[in-house]
C-alpha cells in the first residue's frame, strides 16, 4: 500500500516525524556540549552526565517520581479493576451511565482545576502537602483511565464464562481469580501502563499539591527552566528518552504477546 | 441477596474514591467560589469576574485555545490520513505517540534552547538574511509549541475513527464518479466526524488550562483561565477568585461537550 502514498504526501509525512522528533533529538545533542549552552556546540563531554550523577538531590527525586508512579499505579490499579467489575455488575442503565459519567469527570477535567481542587480538599482535611498528598492525587486521576481499560474488556467477557464457573462449582472468590481476572488480564495491564505514564508525566497535579519538601521531577525541571539553561536538564532528558523508548518495547511486546495468547483459546 | 452485599463489597473502595476524589473537589471548588478573601460569604468573586479584566482574559484565552486546535487539527488530519495508507500502520502510530510520552516540561525547555535568541531558528534566519528575531516569548512561540504538544493526541482519535472506516464506502463513492475531493468532503470527513470531535475535545479544555506553557515559553505575555488559577492559588493566595474562575472553567468544559456531542459510553 506504500506506493499509493504520492511523493508530496511522503514529504508531509517526513516532515511532520522531523518536527515531531526535532526537539528531542535537540537536546539529546546539546547534553554533550562541552560548551555549557544550546546553541555554540563546541566540543563532545560527558561532564553533564558525571554531573547528573553527582547531584543526589536530582537522583532522589527521580527516585520519588519512580516511587509515587509505581505505587500510585499500583494501588489505582487495584481500586479500578474492583470498580470495573462492580460497574460491569450494575444492571440499571441509567444508574451505570450515572457512575461512567461521574467516573470520566476527572479524564475530561483539565489539570490544573484538579490541582486546585485537591489543594482545597487536603487543606481543609488538614492534611500535610508532601509525598502522601502527590501518591494521593496520582492515584485520584488514575483511577478512571483504569476502570476504562478494563470495562471493555469485561463487556467482550461471555456471560456463559461466568455461570459456566459456577456450575462446575466454583465459589465466587475462584470465579473472580481463575475466570475474571485473567480473561482481562489486558486491559489491566494496559490501565497499569497508563496509570503509570500518566504519573510519570504529570506537572500541573503535582506542581499544587506538592508543598515545600518533596519534588518530583516535572515540578523540578520547571524550576530550573525557570531559572534558564542548564545542560544537566539535557543529560537527564536523554536519560529519560531512553527509558521512555524501553517502556514503549516492553509495553508492545507486552500487548503482543497478550493479544496473540488471547485469541488462541478464548474465543 | 447474598449477591448484593458482594458487589456493594467490591463497590466499596471504588466509590470512596468517587466520594473523595470527585465529587468533594467539585463540592469544594463551588463552595470556595462564594468566599471573599476574607472568607466571608459572598457574590463579589462572580462580580470581579464580569469585570473588563477578567471578561478580556477569558476571551483571549477562548482565541488562544481555538488557534491552538483549529492548528492541530489542519495538520493532525491529513497527516492521520496518510498514516492509514502506510505499510505497518500501527507503527507508525506508535512512533507518532512516543513524543507525547516525552515529559511534557522537556519538550517546552527544548523550544527554550531552539527560540532563543541565539538558537537554531535565529541561526537560520540570520542565514536566510531576515536576521534574528525575538521568537521566545511571543504569541507565535506560544501557539506553535502548543500544537506541537497537542498534535499526538489530536491524531490518535481520528486515526482510530479513519482506521474503522469500511474501505467498500470509498470504492462506492468511486465507484458512482466522485472525485477525491468529492469523496472527502461528502464520505470520508463524514463518517470520521466522531474522531475529529473527540480530538477538539481533548485539545481544546487542556489549552484553555495550560499554564507551565505560558510561563516557560510565552514570558507571561498570555494570559490562559489555567493560568489565572494557578496565579491565585499559588501566588496571590486568593483562593475565592481562583475557585470562581475555575468554575466558569468548569461550565466551559460541559458546554464544549454538550457541543461537540456525547462520547460514545460504555459499550
Amino acid at each position: 500500500m506504500d506506493q499509493k502514498l504520492s511523493p508530496v504526501s511522503k514529504f508531509f509525512l517526513i516532515v511532520i516525524f522531523v518536527i515531531l522528533y526535532a526537539p528531542i533529538f535537540f537536546l539529546v545533542f546539546y547534553s554533550f556540549n562541552s560548551g555549557g549552552t544550546m546553541y555554540d556546540f563546541e566540543g563532545f563531554t560527558l561532564e553533564w552526565y558525571q554531573e547528573l550523577f553527582s547531584d543526589t538531590r536530582l537522583l532522589i527525586i527521580v527516585l520519588n517520581t519512580l516511587v509515587v508512579a509505581l505505587l500510585s499505579a499500583l494501588i489505582a490499579t487495584i481500586i479500578g479493576v474492583i470498580g470495573a467489575i462492580g460497574i460491569h455488575s450494575v444492571k440499571k442503565r441509567s444508574r451505570k451511565n450515572a457512575i461512567l459519567s461521574l467516573n470520566n469527570v476527572l479524564i475530561v477535567s483539565p489539570d490544573v482545576i484538579m490541582g486546585a481542587s485537591f489543594l482545597i480538599l487536603f487543606t481543609i482535611a488538614g492534611y500535610q502537602l508532601g509525598f502522601y498528598s502527590v501518591l494521593l492525587s496520582h492515584i485520584a486521576f488514575s483511577v478512571p483511565i483504569v476502570v476504562l481499560m478494563v470495562l471493555p474488556k469485561l463487556y467482550e467477557m461471555s456471560p456463559t464464562l461466568v455461570d459456566a464457573a459456577k456450575d462446575l462449582g466454583a465459589n465466587s472468590w475462584e470465579v473472580v481469580t481463575k475466570v475474571i481476572l485473567p480473561f482481562i488480564s489486558p486491559g489491566i495491564m494496559a490501565g497499569f501502563f497508563m496509570a503509570l505514564t500518566y504519573s510519570l508525566d504529570d506537572f500541573a497535579v503535582t506542581f499544587f499539591v506538592t508543598g515545600n519538601g518533596f519534588s518530583t521531577l516535572s515540578v523540578e525541571i520547571y524550576s530550573l527552566a525557570r531559572r534558564g539553561v542548564s545542560l544537566n536538564i539535557n543529560a537527564l532528558s536523554t536519560l529519560l528518552f531512553l527509558f521512555t523508548i524501553v517502556l514503549v518495547v516492553v509495553y508492545y511486546f507486552i500487548n503482543q504477546r497478550l493479544k496473540t495468547n488471547g485469541t488462541g483459546g478464548r474465543k | 441477596m447474598n449477591q448484593k452485599v458482594t458487589r456493594q463489597l467490591y463497590m466499596l473502595p471504588y466509590t470512596l474514591w468517587m466520594i473523595f476524589f470527585v465529587i468533594a473537589p467539585i463540592v469544594l471548588v463551588v463552595y470556595y467560589s462564594f468566599l471573599d478573601i476574607n472568607g466571608d460569604f459572598s457574590l463579589a468573586n462572580y462580580e470581579k469576574f464580569f469585570t473588563p479584566k477578567y471578561l478580556k482574559m477569558a476571551l483571549s484565552s477562548f482565541w488562544y485555545s481555538f488557534l491552538i486546535t483549529l492548528f492541530s487539527l489542519l495538520i493532525a488530519y491529513p497527516t492521520a490520513l496518510l498514516l492509514t495508507r502506510t505499510k505497518h500502520k500501527q507503527l507508525w502510530l506508535l512512533l507518532i505517540i512516543v513524543p507525547s510520552w516525552i515529559n511534557l516540561l522537556l519538550k517546552a525547555y527544548a523550544f527554550i534552547g531552539i527560540f532563543g535568541t541565539y538558537g537554531i531558528t535565529n541561526r537560520f534566519l540570520e542565514a536566510i538574511g531576515i536576521g534574528t528575531q525575538q521568537i521566545l516569548f511571543t504569541d507565535f512561540s506560544f501557539i506553535f509549541v502548543a500544537v506541537y504538544i497537542f498534535i499526538p493526541f489530536m491524531i490518535l482519535p481520528i486515526f482510530n475513527s479513519l482506521n474503522q472506516l469500511n474501505p467498500a464506502l470509498i470504492d462506492a463513492a468511486n465507484d458512482l464518479g466522485a472525485s477525491k475531493w468529492t469523496t472527502f468532503r461528502r464520505v470520508i470527513f463524514p463518517l470520521t466526524m466522531e474522531g475529529v470531535k473527540s480530538g477538539c475535545q481533548v485539545v481544546f479544555i487542556p489549552a484553555l488550562s495550560l499554564f507551565m506553557l505560558t510561563r516557560l515559553i510565552a514570558g507571561n505575555r498570555v494570559i490562559t483561565l489555567g493560568t489565572a488559577i494557578e496565579q491565585h492559588f499559588l501566588v496571590t493566595q486568593d483562593w475565592g477568585m481562583g475557585s470562581t474562575i475555575a468554575v466558569f472553567l468548569i461550565l466551559i468544559m460541559f458546554l464544549f461537550m454538550a457541543l461537540t456531542g456525547k462520547r460514545k459510553r460504555g459499550v
